[in-house]
């Protein structure tokens, strides 16, 4: 009993190196986030719509036209995401943080990320989250093809010996 | 979400806080971190898992439990509802390439507005990367509905 009990421990020890405490704590205020406007406005709020409705203001574009009445929300939203994690870095980080993941694996996973959350209708918030807590089955195809292909991705990635 | 909804005085205050939060999530589960994201997506650190699905579980109770209370939401009069998006082929193709990048990358849209709270600065590649495909696709489809096709492409 002790010994089965102590390998399920090895077992999370290995898989949650980390402890998933700040893991879970996060996902909380994630989705508390996501209720907050849903509960005042009926809005499920996703993060990458705010791309193509960005755009609308430079670009007379139809397709991005089309998101003209929520563009002015989208930007406050997103401004809100950079505070909110400013807030945490002044209270829980030691300065600034930068990645050392090279600039142009960010750029072309960036380009294919516009690229794909705007044909695929979502991204890990608004299919993901959104999604997901709505019970959509369009937004669980959504949510298990792109963690199959990132996780394939990210393996072949690190395969190559492409560090960081 | 037409334009009507901002006349309240509230809403766009409303959706700061929220956001707040959702970026306040962000920066503490460390998902802001590109590196943390990869070490989930190559096996060696699967706490990511509660993020999303801590999330999920809060706004499947919020979207749910709301509506045994009250039928509209006090800032826009919109009825709760789910607003489920079809599935076609198009989420299997752009979850796909949104895969790729998102694997490629360790970044994703919220993640990476997040990531310049922390003052990730070089995540403004990834960033106008994201603009960049956003515009590659909507052009692509916004020609493509204007010439004979049929306009199917909206959704």
């Amino acid at each position: 009993m002790t010994a089965t009990a102590a390998i399920v421990v090895a077992m999370l020890a290995e898989l949650f190196p980390n402890g998933i405490s700040h893991y879970a704590i996060g996902g909380l205020f994630v989705g508390l986030g996501v209720a907050v406007i849903y509960l005042g406005t009926g809005i499920p709020a996703g993060a990458s719509t705010f791309l193509e409705s960005t755009l609308s203001y430079g670009s007379s574009l139809s397709r991005f036209q089309q998101y003209r009445p929520s563009r002015d929300w989208r930007v406050v939203f997103t401004v809100g995401i950079v505070a909110g994690a400013a807030v945490y870095a002044l209270a829980f980080q030691d300065g600034i943080w930068t990645t050392d993941v090279q600039w142009w694996r960010l750029f072309v996973g960036g380009i294919l990320i516009g690229i794909g959350t705007r044909v695929g209708k979502g991204c890990t918030s608004g299919h993901g989250v959104c999604g997901v807590g709505s019970v959509s089955s369009a937004s669980f195809v959504g949510v298990a093809t792109f963690l199959l292909i990132a996780i394939g991705t990210a393996q072949l990635v690190q395969a190559v010996g492409v560090v960081p | 979400m037409s334009a009507d909804h901002e006349q309240h005085p509230l809403f766009l205050p409303l959706v700061f806080v929220g956001g707040l939060i959702f970026g306040f999530g962000l920066g503490f589960s460390h998902m802001a971190q590109p590196e943390v994201v990869l070490s989930f997506l190559q096996f060696q650190d699967l706490g990511l898992l509660f993020v999303m699905f801590g999330a999920a579980i809060v706004t499947g109770i919020t979207f749910f439990g709301v509506k045994l209370v009250r039928n509209d939401a006090p800032l826009t009069g919109a009825t709760y509802g789910r607003r489920l998006k079809t599935l076609d082929k198009n989420v299997v193709i752009g979850g796909g390439i949104f895969g790729v990048g998102w694997g490629l990358s360790g970044i994703c849209p919220g993640a990476a507005y997040a990531s310049l709270g922390i003052g990730n600065y070089p995540i403004l590649t990834g960033i106008v990367g994201m603009f960049l495909g956003a515009y590659i696709q909507g052009f692509w489809r916004s020609t493509r509905a204007d010439s004979s096709t049929p306009a199917t492409t909206a959704d």
